[in-house]
């Protein structure tokens, strides 16, 4: 009885289970999450601070690296927004119509996931150049888009199509259409059903996918840097500014940079979950 | 007649859902579509009120050719088995709805049409909910809010699918007679899906009893019953037999 | 096609059939954004690859500078891949056949590395293993490389595919309960024998999937690899590095033809995906069923 009761407390924070391999499982999980993940980011993070919060504050300050933010956090907005209106045409187009080579199109969303940053990069570089496919055209109207910050734009607007689409797809999947019918017999029209009904149904996901979209292409670099052109302080995104600074061995001017990118993806990944709760909710 | 459907035939790919169905109705008739599932009952309501698209055929209703409108100027209102009530919008603004999405020219001004959600909320004796949102209703005042949003555009014909198919035994008996009061008062046709006999043949002025496609027989509960049509309507019937003494007394 | 035959006038439509107009805009509209957008680039590669013929797109793969970098990532991913496979299952079974607390801040910790700038993933290896960094003084006087050469190359691809395995299993494994591993028990099975003869047979599919989106993402990193990798040609440059290499002398050619390999992969990549998404809906994770 005593023996139990003793016991008892030791082992509250897992239930008990008749399967074996609990500590090797999980222990092998918590030792290389730790090495690989958890300690190095914690060397990112304690690095900057060698700066002083002056130092940290002049360097996030310098002209450099305050355009160079600003291109990158700008330029994945912009995509991520270009992404929610034609993010949301393909989901709907993929979801609800029926046509030929349907399933090729959809298989092809995920190509930004699947190709290899570098080789995307080279790809839109040598298309968007002006004697490429779609730069000659586009430079004969007036408009240059390689090694400018619209170059940046098209690069982070390639990278972030697939999570806009891929988290819309199941709920409008799910979505079902007896709102939309409903709201067919009550006089709306079909623009007036999209608006009224559709829209407000699916806007936690466009929210998510929209976020998950900047959230990655804040921090992207090989699709970007061959078609940037990186000139500071116009075309030069901040993670190619992490990698000049470790060229020159301001290790914690780097780190510095890296722990601002690091606390806006886990904001975005903040504002996400509570977003996701709230929509839980209702 | 007030309502005739003539030979309305509906296919889903290879599947016939529907092989060229009709009868005709009064108007301020309530009638009661019954059939076992796939019987195409929920397939005709859909079409009377334009949420599906007939292959062939014809319905008049009231001088107009309805098949050739499309949903939302039949001023058809259809309460769907689960409701489908906006989750987002509060009681209030479902209800409101129909008259809100109208053009600009024929929109009621704002403050009549709060005046008409209130009045439907005393009809469906909701009154103080309007700031709900469906979320935070039972089962029976979802029914109730969907029935009062249906009747908010003031239609001429009100389609009910499974009414009250997804409230318990209590709810569905007091609801029932209460949507039949209505349904006299407004002088409204009506017309509703149901698998359960009792229900039907308690409720409506004619049953049409359907199978496979087609109609068996179309008639009052006492031309039914008195006369079955055809061996499954037999049968059917015969399904709940404690039902046939209480004829027999009716007859006599 | 029926629709074409119906004797309703052409405004009656099922009540959530989008007007034949809106249709055809939308469906111009996200089939010319796919084409441009996603197509178009994937088209140039090869394209660029073989504009002065075959013959020099496959000179220059044949070349001992690519070559070196073909091996290396092949080696990389063979180090890296396994590696992320033994953490995903333990994390998997750890998470989907016991409760224990902080469980759903563990399955966070996993992700993690989703959001993180793959050039930070490299940066916070250089952070420690760098001539500046933690160990750097140490790992020198060990003459031990690790930065700009291959053990931070694999520590920075292990970074950026950690999560594929795991987070494709944690939801499977979770789905499909302890039930069928508690019986085997039960019958007198050990851990192991368990986990090999009903465990893994059960998420065959889905580890399948993980792995290929883990190996996908190992062979083609870019970003992470380029600030561990020192950049010597020959010797840490990876593929896609090498590629770079190429491209910044101006060796077009060359550089395509690398990146059509790479190219290729991903077509292989996606179309196995596809498949399994499509022959295996049940047994691979629910997200991924459309």
């Amino acid at each position: 009885m005593t023996l139990a009761v003793a016991a008892a407390p030791i082992r509250r924070w897992r239930s008990p289970s008749a399967l074996p391999g609990f500590g090797l499982s999980l222990g092998f999980a918590v030792f290389y999450l730790s090495l690989i993940v958890l300690i190095p980011l914690a060397a990112l993070i304690i690095r900057p601070w060698s700066l002083g919060w002056s130092g940290f504050y002049d360097v996030m300050t310098s002209p450099r690296v305050a355009a160079a933010l600003r291109l990158s956090f700008g330029g994945a907005a912009i995509g991520a927004g270009i992404n929610t209106v034609f993010g949301l045409a393909i989901a709907w187009v993929l979801v609800r119509y029926r046509f030929p080579g349907k399933a090729l199109l959809d298989a092809l969303v995920d190509l930004p996931f699947a190709l290899p940053t570098a080789v995307a990069g080279i790809a839109l570089s040598a298309l968007y150049a002006q004697n490429g496919w779609l730069g000659a055209p586009l430079a004969a109207l007036g408009l240059k888009v390689a090694y400018t910050p619209l170059g940046v734009i098209v690069a982070l607007t390639f990278i972030g199509l697939p999570f806009v689409v891929r988290t819309l797809q199941p709920v409008l999947a799910d979505l079902g259409r007896e709102h939309e019918e409903a709201a067919a017999t009550l006089g709306a029209t079909r623009l007036q059903a999209f608006l009224h009904v559709v829209m407000p149904a699916l806007t936690p996901a466009l929210v998510t996918g929209a976020a998950l979209a900047f959230a990655r292409a804040v921090g992207e670099y090989g699709s970007v840097v061959f078609i940037a052109g990186n000139l500071p302080m116009k075309s030069e995104i901040a993670p190619l500014l992490i990698i000049i600074k470790l060229e020159e061995f301001d290790y914690a001017g780097a780190a510095a940079i890296g722990v601002i990118m690091l606390a806006a993806s886990f904001v975005i990944l903040l504002l996400l979950n509570l977003l996701q709760n709230w929509a839980a909710k209702r | 007649m007030s309502l005739v459907v003539e030979s309305v035939a509906k296919s889903f790919g290879h599947f016939p859902a529907l092989n060229g169905v009709g009868f005709s109705a009064p108007k301020g008739a309530f009638v009661a579509l019954l059939g076992p599932s796939g019987s195409g009952k929920t397939t005709l309501l859909r079409i009377l009120g334009g949420l599906e698209v007939a292959d062939v055929g014809h319905v008049a209703f009231e001088g107009d050719d309805l098949l050739a409108l499309p949903a939302r100027e039949r001023r058809a209102g259809f309460v769907f088995q689960q409701y489908a009530l906006f989750r987002h919008m509060t009681v209030a603004k479902n209800i409101a709805f129909g008259l809100s999405v109208r053009p600009r020219r024929l929109r009621p001004p704002r403050a009549e049409i709060i005046r008409r959600v209130h009045e439907l909320l005393s009809l469906v004796q909701l009154d103080g909910l309007e700031e709900r949102y469906p979320s935070q209703l039972s089962g029976g005042q979802r029914q109730r809010v969907a029935l009062a949003r249906a009747l908010a555009i003031e239609p001429r014909l009100l389609l009910l699918d499974e009414p009250f198919g997804a409230l318990d035994a209590k709810v569905r008996k007091d609801l029932r007679q209460w949507l039949r009061g209505l349904h006299d008062r407004m002088g409204l046709t009506t017309i509703f899906v149901t698998h359960d006999q009792e229900e039907a043949f308690a409720l409506a002025d004619f049953v049409a009893i359907m199978n496979k496609g087609e109609i068996e027989q179309f008639g009052t509960p006492d031309e039914i019953r008195s006369a079955p049509a055809s061996a499954f309507v037999k049968d059917f019937l015969g399904v709940q037999a404690y039902m046939l003494p209480r004829i027999g007394l009716a007859r006599r | 096609m029926k629709r074409e035959m119906s004797v309703f006038p052409s405004r009656v439509r099922a009540a959530t059939d989008d007007p034949p107009l809106a249709r055809i805009v939308l469906t111009f509209v996200a089939i010319t954004f796919i084409a441009l957008f996603l197509l178009l680039p994937l088209f140039t590669v090869f394209s660029e690859a073989l504009a002065q013929g075959i013959a020099a797109a496959l000179a220059a793969l044949d070349e001992t500078d690519a070559i070196a970098a073909i091996k290396l990532t092949l080696l990389v991913a063979a180090i890296a891949v396994p590696m992320n496979v033994v953490f995903g299952l333990a994390a998997s079974w750890a998470v989907a056949k016991f409760d224990f607390c902080g469980k759903s801040f563990l399955v966070t910790l996993i992700d993690l590395p989703f959001s993180v700038s793959p050039v930070v993933s490299g940066l916070i290896y250089v952070l420690i293993f760098g001539l500046q960094g933690w160990f750097g003084a140490t790992l020198r006087d060990w003459d031990f490389k690790v930065i700009f050469a291959l053990p931070g190359i694999v520590l920075a691809t292990m970074f950026v595919t950690f999560p594929f395995v795991a987070r494709e299993l944690v939801p499977l494994m979770t789905d499909q309960g302890r039930d069928e591993e508690e019986a085997a028990v039960s019958l007198g099975a050990s851990g192991w024998s368990a986990f090999w003869r009903v465990t893994l047979p059960n998420i065959k599919w889905g580890l399948l999937y993980g792995v290929l989106l883990c190996n996908a993402r190992a062979m083609g990193e870019f970003g992470a690899v380029s600030v561990v990798s020192g950049h010597i040609r020959g010797l840490t440059n990876t593929m896609p590095l090498h590629v770079e290499a190429l491209y910044n002398d101006y060796q077009f050619v060359g550089a395509f033809a690398v990146a059509s390999l790479l190219a290729l992969l991903a077509l292989v990549t996606l179309t196995l995906k596809s498949i399994l998404e499509w022959r295996f809906a049940d047994e691979i994770a629910a997200s991924h069923r459309h």
